[in-house]
């Protein structure tokens, strides 16, 4: 029965193993400025976490069929309530590991989270609503117009379906699309909102993930550096259409941007 | 009544040294199980005290929070403090005297519990401060029920504002574990008026007044938050 | 100091009881309450297994049509869903090890003849039982059950008009939880006031077992903790109800206002999270406490660091009071508070940690006996690795953008929390049948209960953190809308095909449960040569648990061979003290 446990247990690590190392399915390419960082932390935090797990599998393995009981009257357990010493040292290091993994990856998000978007990022409003996310532009001049919730009617997409406020001036210019569009190699400074319920704005390429709550705008930035489309998935039940709530990010040269927001405007008149 | 200062400091010294020395076997059984209830009564606390400090947490977070208003896109804070009605303070006194006359009930039950079997007692020594008790909670009672009519009677419900929702809940909660309580006094006052054994009935006094001078404490403590944190 | 040692000649709560009712129904014995909520538990989790069965159905077909329940919509996948982990967690996690196995065998560990309340005890279980029920109720009523998952967010849960199911259906759920938090206090207060109050002369609290230990710790969590469920509890039944906006802001649903403003969906996540979090310790700590005990047994060895598995299971319950914001790192929560909440995830760790290496420090060079305890105590130290190790991942915050919402955590806590705990449920059945039965349970179908559902587990579990790694989502109905997941399918699908043979061979252990209480071999009082109180006593225990006697305690839980000593074993009870160190 040893020997059986001891080759179930390997068998079962190695196979979940090999799995993990040959990254059969694996994180999907990164493509923002943080991606590099946060991917390389993944992978450090993967190996020494890796490294414990199979070495402490095999060993529960081995010694499940080393120590059986082979019926020898010889050989008796060894009585011993334990010790000290070797308590201590494992302690330290499985502490020092924790802390020192958790060190490192908070440099990262400092980096990311401490501080605000820059002052020339490119702003979109993302609003989640049951079921979709629409993303408003503030224009040439920078404002984002008021909203009414008396106003929002979720089924006249766009404008009606966050609730814009024609009457307000700053409103003007503003311009809601279905898409998300963003210069490349420009940092984008996100404004989340939430009409009805919790959800949550993931971007699985760009490392982004953040929940849009109702009652707050919450500001969160990130830099893409590829251009392409990228699926956007909420990542927070919200209903019985959680798993249809997706939208597009696509990121495209400056100068396609502009003429996009361009184009986007003279819709307007 | 020195008396019975005297009677109470030996008791607590049998009580807290039950297990120990060899006294009377009805007695020592007496002060085993008021050990072990008064522990029980001190974690069933302990339980309690962590739904009035999440309360309590709720109550500031709610105060303090800003929330988004979306027509301007500000934040802003919507919190009004409630005016709290001055009889709450009549009824804050009935309670302060409440746990007076608790404490005597339960002084009272101890030492008869202790002195059973032995020399005979005046039934009447026994019942009016449990009847009294019992009566200064449910006046506390009523006497919360009338200042939640006068809030009504000013237009604050429960989902008036968000002072309110807080008025409502904490004077309610706290009612409902005080009513707790009342009903404890009833079942040993019932219990003794059958004349059931003093033991078990000085057991459920002792607990319940413990229980009762903490929802003291707790309501004195609700008002303070109430007034001086409104 | 011996606490109770007189308490124990106190007049006895109350004389054995002879009507029917009286003994099976409205019993007072721990030991028979303790048998309640066992079947209570093992109820619910054919009922929870089944919702998951459905689950893993829907995902791989669809659209397939089931008899009886005919096709399952999208909104009905997440009632599924929310059914099952809120019937797991409570009715099974939080009731089989603590209200099942430690209220018939705390007392009998610590050498006391019941617990400290008796009604109180009786009450607590009906009360728990009662909120078992209208939480199957809550299936039943128009709309039916809630769809908002066991965490119940609002907005989404205080709306009745946010989803179906969200209406009265969701009141249920709300009451059936406030209902399950007060029996879980009562049972708390039970067993705190026992283990401080009734331990028998000699058994100090340095010589209770660790699962005395484990009951205990588990006990002053529950305590603290679900208080503040019910407060939340109670602060959402008045949103969803009464109109209040303690979590509700201005919201719209489908274009209407609902009358709402002000309050903060993040203060339910904070509420709910503070009992959140000591909840998973409490679904695993009597786990801890059991294999601990098991794998000393089963090596003939005592275990490895005593005093620090006491205060590893001290740190745990203490640190999980301070981490739960570790649930909330996407949640709109400051920056700097998620920095600090990470550091003390991190920490609560190191705990775990030792304890897994005292694990391996006891059966190194011990004399491994593979009865079927062992197996699923074994089973145990293997899951709660592979779960564990996952935990780092998601501690740090900025590993958990990535991960947050994904199958990873999804794999994650049912490794550490659902199967490991399971296992240790397992394990406690096989190992006190005999004690509580008077009859042994198969072997040879338990060694076929127990690989099936290790390599099963595994099976369904260990996929899901590659998923989570391709960020495959949580809670998601159906994988056809985002593109992505094409791809990811086919290992749902291998998944789905493990749960069907998993959950098939659990009707071996079911058919094992009751065919051995009427056939299984008789059992003597101490098979396992353990050498912990309930093995001094008879077979099933007298109704005062000692028959009359009361037991004084020698020696510490972990007596094996001791060098010099008759035997492989010395009981707690034995006065010959052989010590050689």
């Amino acid at each position: 029965m040893g020997l059986v446990i001891l080759v179930v247990i390997w068998l079962i690590t190695f196979i979940s193993a090999y799995f993990f190392v040959a990254k059969t399915w694996w994180l999907p390419v990164g493509a923002s400025a943080a991606a590099a960082g946060i991917d390389h932390h993944f992978a450090t935090t993967y190996f020494l976490m890796g490294i414990v797990f199979v070495v402490s599998q095999l060993a529960l393995g081995y010694f499940a069929w080393k120590y059986r009981d082979r019926g020898s009257a010889t050989r008796q357990a060894l009585y011993s309530h334990g010790n000290n010493r070797l308590e201590i040292i494992w302690t330290l290091l499985t502490l020092i590991l924790f802390v020192g993994l958790n060190f490192m990856s908070s440099s990262i998000w400092a980096s990311e989270r401490f501080r605000p978007a820059v002052s020339d990022a490119v702003q979109v409003e993302v609003t989640g609503m049951q079921f979709a996310w629409y993303f408003r532009y503030p224009g040439p001049d920078g404002k984002f117009g008021a909203t009414k919730p008396e106003l929002q009617d979720p089924s006249s997409g766009g404008e009606g379906a966050i609730g814009l406020d024609t009457s307000d001036p700053a409103s003007k210019d503003d311009f809601v699309t279905g898409t998300m569009y963003v210069p490349v190699n420009r940092e984008i400074d996100v404004i989340l909102r939430a009409e009805d319920v919790i959800h949550s704005f993931f971007i699985p390429a760009m490392r982004f993930k953040q929940d849009a709550v109702p009652g707050l705008a919450i500001h969160m930035h990130f830099t893409p550096i590829a251009t392409g489309d990228y699926e956007i998935a909420c990542s927070q039940l919200c209903g019985l259409g959680h798993y249809k709530m997706h939208g597009i990010l696509r990121v495209v040269t400056q100068e396609e941007f502009d003429k996009w927001v361009a184009t986007q405007e003279a819709g307007k008149q | 009544m020195a008396s019975t200062t005297t009677t109470a400091s030996a008791n607590t010294a049998r009580v807290l040294g039950a297990g120990f020395g060899r006294p009377d076997q009805n007695e020592l059984d007496f002060a085993a199980r008021l050990r072990r209830v008064r522990l029980g009564v001190g974690v069933a606390l302990t339980g309690i005290v962590m739904i009035f400090v999440s309360y309590s947490s709720a109550y500031v977070v709610r105060q303090g929070l800003p929330t988004l208003d979306p027509r301007t896109g500000a934040l802003v804070r919507d919190w009004l403090p409630l005016q709290l009605p001055n009889f709450l303070l009549v009824n804050t006194l009935v309670l302060l005297v409440s746990t007076l006359t608790m404490e005597l009930a339960r002084r009272q039950a101890v030492s008869a519990g202790f002195g059973a079997g032995t020399a005979s007692r005046t039934e009447t020594d026994r019942m009016p401060w449990l009847a009294l008790t019992i009566i200064l909670g449910l006046s506390f009672l009523s006497g919360q029920w009338l200042v939640w009519r006068e809030l009504a009677a000013s237009g604050f419900y429960v989902a008036t504002s968000p002072s309110s929702s807080f008025f409502y809940l904490l004077t309610g909660m706290h009612g409902i574990h005080l009513l707790d309580g009342i009903l404890a006094l009833l079942a040993a006052g019932a219990a003794s008026l059958l004349r059931k054994s003093a033991t078990s009935t000085a057991v459920v006094v002792d607990a319940t007044a413990w229980y009762w001078h903490f929802m003291t404490v707790l309501w004195v403590y609700i008002l303070c938050l109430l007034e001086f944190a409104p | 100091m011996a606490t109770g040692e007189f308490a124990a000649h106190a007049v006895h709560a109350h004389a054995a009881p002879t009507s029917w009712i009286r003994k099976y129904v409205f019993s007072l014995d721990h030991k028979v309450i303790g048998i309640q909520y066992f079947f209570l538990a093992l109820t619910a989790v054919f009922v929870g297994m089944f919702l998951s069965l459905l689950m893993r159905i829907h995902l791989i077909w669809p659209a397939a049509a089931l008899p009886l329940l005919g096709e399952i919509k999208p909104e009905t996948y997440l009632t599924l869903l929310t059914m099952h982990g809120t019937i797991m967690v409570f009715f099974v996690l939080t009731t089989a090890p603590q209200g099942g196995f430690g209220n018939y065998f705390l007392p009998i560990q610590i050498g006391a003849p019941d617990m400290a309340f008796p009604v109180l005890n009786m009450l607590s279980f009906w009360v728990t039982a009662l909120a078992f029920f209208v939480m199957i109720a809550a299936f039943f009523v128009v709309g039916g059950a809630p769809l908002h998952g066991w965490t119940g967010y609002p907005p989404l849960s205080a709306l009745q008009s946010a989803g179906p199911g969200e209406g009265l259906g969701a009141d249920l759920w709300v009451i059936s939880i406030a209902l399950f938090c007060v029996g879980a206090l009562m049972s708390a207060l039970n067993f705190i006031t026992t283990t401080l109050d009734m331990r028998a002369r000699g058994m100090t609290l340095m010589r209770m077992p660790l699962t005395c230990w484990a009951w205990f710790i588990t006990a002053i969590l529950g305590l603290l903790a679900f208080g503040v469920l019910l407060s939340a509890g109670i602060l959402l039944l008045l949103d969803r109800n009464a109109g209040t906006s303690f979590f509700v802001p201005l919201v719209t649903i489908n274009g209407q206002l609902t009358g709402h403003k002000g309050g903060s969906p993040l203060l339910w996540q904070h509420l709910f999270w503070f009992f959140g979090h000591p909840e998973v310790y409490i679904a695993i700590l009597p786990a801890m406490g059991l294999c601990s005990q098991l794998l000393s047994v089963f090596s003939r060895k005592p275990i490895f660091g005593y005093k620090a598995m006491v205060y590893a299971m001290l740190s745990i319950g203490f640190l999980g009071f301070m981490v739960w914001g570790h649930h909330m790192f996407m949640s709109g929560m400051s920056p700097y508070t998620a920095f600090a909440f990470s550091v003390m995830t991190m920490a609560i760790g190191v705990p775990s940690a030792i304890k897994t290496f005292n694990w391996l420090g006891t059966i190194w060079r011990g004399r491994i006996r593979f009865a079927s305890p062992m197996l699923f105590a074994l089973g145990f130290v293997s899951l709660f690795i592979s779960g564990g190790i996952s935990g780092p991942f998601l501690a740090q915050p900025v590993l958990d953008i990535q991960l947050h919402d994904t199958y990873f955590v999804v794999g994650h806590f049912h490794l550490i929390m659902g199967v490991a705990s399971i296992f240790g449920i397992f394990a406690a059945t096989y190992y006190w049948f005999p004690k509580m039965f008077g009859r042994m349970m198969n072997e040879s179908m338990a060694r076929w209960h127990f690989f099936i559902t290790l390599i099963g587990t595994y099976a369904i579990f260990m996929p899901m953190h590659y998923l989570g790694m391709a960020a495959h989502l949580r809670r998601y109905s159906q994988l056809t809308e985002l593109k992505y997941l094409h791809g990811l399918v086919p290992l749902q699908e291998f998944m789905t095909y493990a749960a069907f043979i998993t959950i098939a061979g659990q009707f071996i252990f079911l058919f094992n449960l009751f065919w051995s209480m009427k056939f299984g071999d008789k059992a003597s009082d101490n098979p396992w040569e353990a050498t912990t109180l309930e093995w001094t006593t008879a077979t099933p225990p007298p109704h005062d648990n000692f028959g009359g006697h009361i037991p004084v305690v020698y020696n510490g839980p972990y007596e094996y061979s001791v060098p010099g000593a008759p035997r492989d074993y010395i009981m707690q009870t034995d006065p010959e003290v052989v010590k050689a160190h």
